[in-house]
């Protein structure tokens, strides 16, 4: 099966899915979540078959399943496609947690209204951005895939999202466009550096141009900027805690789980690749910025009361452990950053989803609206805990693996930026157990069934009670005094049903199974991360004491 | 080979808290029960093991068993393995023995709780990880161990958590053991750095070709690590909250087996100390410091529960101490590890019976005269009392003996000090321990009105008397019977015979007056006057001591307070800074002028210059800042 177009069937797919979802007749729009949540399925399972058939661990290829055609020859541009385990381990993860986040969507969109079949267009639309983006390779068609890509985004914010969606939406637009923009100068100024032609901008006629000096390095400012943006990296994050509050919790998860991942993969792909030299030159501030992300995102995420924000404030953590990792240099942490791409990818989701279970059942994102749910809700507690200690990088979970090897292998090289790095394990104890705290112990909640002349708790009365204390400074110290009433609530509070459990086992189950199991993943990274480290021309470390006791323990700045 | 089956041993305690957490209250009725065979079956596979172990040569008894490939990052490739050999083998048999016990006791101890199955199945998952903690073969494997016993510990110092404090408890231990995780987390850093291998074997191996430099941040950093998971002097403050717990947890994890682990990891890492004098001498120094402070705590604390943790966290000082001594103290230091599991949790589990009696009340100056009430828990907790004193021929005389003599072996200065502290510390144990003794069982009644003292049921009281034929006896038979030193010198090697700086029976002699003057001035105190109901206000010492000498106020002004306002204002400078002024100020103008914006055609294009310059600008100023 060698001859399949395996990358374009994955985008063609879910394409022809998504504008069957959409060209629903209206009076059988109840078909558009079941035909989205099949076509999904089936594309993952066409995922699967390509990587078992097509895909070899040890090719001495960069790319495989490769396709290539001209698409635009009179400038250069072409259609091509090719995946490394890089590329590849992200694509599955993508496929895995598509009809996750679909079935968590299921009831986000009221029935019958019509809107659900755009809701879960747009949803199945993100699937061939999201292969698009990371088997492109081709430059300049990457551009395309990554500024498409907000297309769907933008719309499922802006239409479909919560309070401040507009501008949340706007938000989100303006600081990616913005990124993309200045890529967009570096992709052609690219082109003009290398040996241009009909197919001049394909990443190996780009790759080994050696620019060299001032150019190259603006040439590496310009995507990385973009691709910071993206990540997000101190101090460009600000858009994706609104976003991430703004958004339904399944695109939440889609938009950080995995399209943000197009930032530290295209470091990784383009910024490395391209540019071996400025990525060497620029190391100690990108290491620098990836620090202060790190402890700055757990710190803020300790600060927050709304649990959707805390969420995406841990994730500007752990996407500064990721960037760290990558600009290491060592095989160990790059090996590191690459599986905590695909780890962070099933942990951010099973968060984001099982906070918005959360959400469901009390129409509230504030953590402090919550309280004692554990005993009312304990497989919804359950749930809750193991994504927060995935989160945390409890070791036995997929998480503890990466962030590790992140650790371990950035020390070799640099040992004061990873002495700072690593309080953030403290920090992820403090916000994660914080929350915990906060939302599932103290007293269980009592049910009021007073129908009669007493207050019954509106949410209109709910808010106006919560605005009148509502400072950070309360909540901050609300940790310090002990004193806590039981929640009242006006309905019984459900645990998770079937659908909610079918949306968290597979997530839960993946993060424990890699997290003794993660060889199938690490053995598929192994040889893309040699090939960047050689590309980049960075040699590792080597251990001081066994070979020959006389060389040191590595630093080469 | 009979130890290829080792998996099984956390294997089966892992299996039992699976089907407990996984079936729900479908399991809530064998539930606790399958849990408790369970834990009995990993014994009775320890048991298994052990004999056969003793059946081959010293030399050969240590075997690792390869389970899988676990990390195959870039460079490194770390196998998970199994290293079965004496050191891990004395730990298995004293957590699957005491640990199964424990498991009955909870049968009688919990048996009214509605979450009784969720208690078994974190019990078991405590087991299983304790387990993997002792005889995995590599750091990274042991840290899988080492976080899950936290984990266990968390979920079930926080069992009651509809009650805040005990959550916050839960959660300060967790975050405190956080920071000693930083310390193994870096250590494993430097030693793949150095090394390229985190196995013991391999670490031990190539300990003779590194600095000393580096061995010494090593063993700082594992230091700092079994600090936190022992609560070791400074990292001690979570150990008395802890006590939130129900009993037979504080008995089994804050007393028995997880406090312990700290020592474990240290004499497991003893190649990396004996390489690195100045680590060791912190190892001591902690161990020195802990151990007083322990025992002054104890002697304030009115908390039967609290009094009992204080006097782990000082016997585990004890343990510390020993391991920091070099090979001298090594096997005197898992000698009192393993008297101190059972006659500590037997003092517990009696505790437990206490409260069982007396309406779940922990203030023992509520407490006296339950010595008729309560016979077997006052003959049970007796002889751990007999114990922990170390008073011949009981358990702890034999192995506490053993670290006040090892603790006078040297030259210079270290003997005189080390050696003294622990002999003062031995009287001062006396005297908290005896204080306990004599309030809770002794002297007048002082009961409040509605309790009715009475003796607990026999699953409560078989693992009592269990554990305390073990505090009588087990200390005799490991000194003389089955010595462990030798059991243990396959793993620390042999150790030649130090004379202490004065002669071992003055030592002795001296020990046992120190010991009986705690005694008796405890008894005087409070078992023949009487004991007020409302504890008087006391010294600054005293004062001090209840409130743990200051520990939690100074945490909080160092670190919590700190950590607030640093969060404040970060958070302040996060939506007013970078997002109002820099960034996002940009974005939100943007953002306000849209209507015109998306009016004009040419609008969006502005938007992009401004915030792409934006952008740029900040990353230049990043760039030429940091460079």
């Amino acid at each position: 099966m060698d001859n399949m177009p395996w990358l374009t069937l994955l985008m063609v797919v879910p394409l022809a899915g998504s504008i069957a979802v959409a060209a629903l007749p209206s009076r059988s729009s109840a078909l558009a979540r079941p035909v989205a949540l099949g076509v999904a399925l089936l594309t993952l399972v066409i995922g699967v078959v390509a990587a078992a058939t097509s895909f070899t661990r040890g090719s001495d290829q960069q790319f495989q399943m490769v396709e290539q055609h001209e698409w635009i020859p009179q400038l250069g541009v072409s259609y091509s496609l090719g995946v490394d385990g890089i590329a590849l381990s992200l694509i599955l993860m993508a496929l895995v947690l598509m009809p996750i986040c679909l079935l968590a969507a299921w009831d986000d969109v009221p029935e019958g209204g019509g809107r659900e079949k755009g809701y879960f267009a747009l949803l199945l639309l993100l699937l061939p951005f999201m292969v698009g983006v990371f088997a492109a390779t081709d430059v300049f068609l990457f551009y395309v895939f990554f500024e498409a890509m907000l297309i769907p985004v933008y719309f499922l914010i802006g239409m479909y999202g919560g309070e401040r969606r507009q501008a949340a939406a706007v938000k989100f637009l303006l600081f990616s466009l913005a990124g993309g923009l200045i890529m967009l100068v570096g992709v052609i100024a690219l082109y003009l550096q290398g040996p241009g032609g009909s197919d001049g901008f394909l990443l190996e006629r780009l790759t080994g141009l050696d620019i060299g000096g001032s150019t190259e390095r603006w040439l590496f400012v310009a995507f990385f900027i973009a691709f910071a943006i993206k990540a997000p990296m101190w101090p460009v994050h600000t858009w994706l805690p609104d976003a991430a509050t703004a958004a339904r919790p399944a695109v939440a998860t889609l938009l950080v789980g995995v399209l943000d991942k197009v930032g530290t993969f295209g470091m990784i792909r383009f910024c490395l690749q391209l540019f071996p030299e400025a990525s060497r030159w620029a190391t100690p501030v990108v290491i620098t910025l990836a620090v202060i992300s790190v402890l700055y995102g757990a710190i803020l995420a300790i600060g927050q009361r709304d649990m959707m924000r805390l969420i995406a404030f841990t994730s500007i953590s752990h996407f500064g452990f990721i960037v760290m990792g990558i600009f290491a240099f060592t095989s160990v942490s790059q090996a590191g950053s690459n599986l905590y791409m695909v780890n962070h990818g099933f942990a951010t989701a099973a968060l984001f989803l099982i906070a918005g279970m959360l959400v469901a059942r009390r129409g509230s994102k504030r953590i402090d609206d919550y309280g004692g749910w554990q005993r009312a809700t304990p497989v919804l507690a359950g749930s809750f805990l193991v994504a927060g200690l995935a989160t945390l990088s409890l070791p036995g979970l997929s998480t503890f693996v990466s962030e590790f090897l992140v650790i371990a292998g950035t020390w070799s090289r640099y040992p004061v930026a990873t002495a700072f790095a690593v309080w953030g394990v403290v920090l992820a104890a403090i916000y994660i157990l914080l929350m915990y705290k906060r939302i599932f112990t103290g007293p269980p909640p009592i049910l009021e069934t007073d129908e009669g002349g007493g207050p019954a708790l509106s949410s209109d009365m709910e808010s106006s009670v919560m605005v009148s204390s509502d400072t950070d400074r309360d909540y901050l110290s609300a940790d310090l005094d002990e004193e806590r009433r039981p929640l009242r609530l006006t309905a019984p509070l459900r645990d998770l049903g079937l659908r909610e459990k079918l949306v968290v086992a597979p997530i839960l189950a993946i993060l424990i199974g890699l997290g003794f199991f993660p060889q199938p993943v690490l053995e598929t990274l192994n040889p893309a991360v040699e090939r960047t480290l050689q590309i980049v021309g960075a040699t590792d470390t080597t251990p001081s004491v066994p070979a020959d006791a006389g060389s040191t323990s590595g630093s080469d700045h | 080979m009979l130890t290829d089956l080792a998996w099984l041993l956390v294997a089966l305690p892992l299996l039992g808290a699976a089907l407990l957490l996984l079936g729900g209250r479908l399991t809530d009725s064998f539930g606790p029960l399958l849990a408790t065979a369970l834990s009995w079956g990993s014994f009775l596979v320890g048991a298994a093991i052990f004999v056969s172990m003793l059946g081959s040569d010293p030399g050969e008894r240590a075997s690792s068993i390869e389970l899988w490939n676990w990390v195959p990052a870039g460079s490194i490739d770390v196998m998970a393995g199994l290293l079965v050999d004496p050191l891990s083998m004395a730990f298995v048999l004293l957590v699957t023995f005491v640990g199964s016990l424990i498991h009955v006791y909870s049968l009688g101890y919990m048996e009214h709780d509605p979450d009784k199955r969720r208690f078994f199945a974190y019990l078991n998952l405590f087991v299983a990880s304790m387990l993997l903690l002792v005889l995995a073969d590599s750091y990274l494997l042991l840290f899988v161990g080492w976080e899950g016993v936290g984990l266990a510990s968390w979920l079930l110092i926080g069992f009651w958590n509809h009650n805040p404090a005990y959550a916050t408890a839960a959660n300060k231990a967790f975050i405190v053991n956080r920071i000693g995780d930083v310390g193994l987390l870096l250590a494993m850093s430097i030693m793949l750095a150095t090394f390229g291998t985190l196995d013991f074997a391999a670490v031990d191996g190539g300990v003779a070709g590194a600095g000393e430099g580096t061995l010494t941040a090593i063993g700082l950093l594992l230091l700092l690590a079994a600090c936190g998971k022992s609560a070791q002097f400074p990292l001690q403050s979570w150990l008395g909250d802890a006590m939130a717990g129900p009993t037979p947890v504080s008995a089994l994890i804050h007393a028995a087996t997880m406090v312990t682990a700290g020592i474990y990891l240290v004499v497991r890492s003893h190649a990396i100390f004996e390489g690195a004098p100045n680590a060791q001498l912190a190892v001591v120094i902690v161990g020195a410091i802990t151990l007083v402070y322990g025992a002054i705590v104890g002697c304030a604390k009115d908390d039967m529960k609290k009094a009992l943790a204080a006097s782990t966290m000082s016997q585990i000082g004890y343990m510390m101490l020993a391991a920091g001594l070099g090979p001298v103290g090594y096997a005197f230091a898992i000698f009192h590890l393993i008297t101190h599991g059972f006659f500590k949790a037997g003092m517990f589990l009696g505790a437990g019976s206490v409260m069982h009696g007396m309406d779940n009340q922990v203030d023992m100056r509520r407490f006296g005269g339950l010595s008729t009430a309560m016979k077997i828990t006052w003959v049970t907790f007796g002889l751990g009392w007999l114990a922990i004193l170390g008073v011949p021929p009981f358990s702890g005389f034999w192995s506490k003996d053993k670290i006040i003599e090892a603790a006078f072996v040297g030259e210079g200065w270290r003997p005189w000090v080390f050696g003294l502290t622990a002999l003062i510390g031995a009287g001062i144990t006396a005297f908290y321990m005896s204080r306990l003794f004599f309030m809770t069982f002794h002297g007048k009644k002082r009961w409040t009105e509605d309790v009715h003292p009475h003796e607990s049921p026999l699953t409560m009281t078989i693992p009592m008397m269990v554990l305390a034929v073990g505090s009588a006896f087990l200390g005799l038979v490991l000194a003389t019977v089955a010595p462990i030193g030798t059991w243990l010198e396959p793993v620390f090697g042999h150790v030649e015979h130090h004379e202490p700086v004065l002669p071992v029976p003055v030592l002795m002699a001296a020990t046992l007056i120190v010991v009986a003057i705690g005694g008796v001035w405890a008894w005087l105190t409070y078992g023949r006057d009487e004991v007020p109901v409302v504890a008087p206000e006391g010294s600054a010492l005293t004062r001090a001591a209840r409130r743990d000498l200051y520990q939690d106020e100074l945490n909080a002004t160092l670190l919590q307070w700190p950590g607030l306002a640093l969060t404040r204002g970060l958070v302040s400078v996060d939506a007013d800074g970078i997002d109002g002024a820099g960034v996002g100020g940009l974005a939100r103008w943007t953002e306000r002028s849209s209507s015109w914006l998306r009016g004009a055609q040419n609008g969006y294009a502005r938007t992009y210059a401004l915030t792409m310059l934006s952008g740029v600008v900040v990353f230049l100023a990043a760039l030429w800042v940091i460079n």
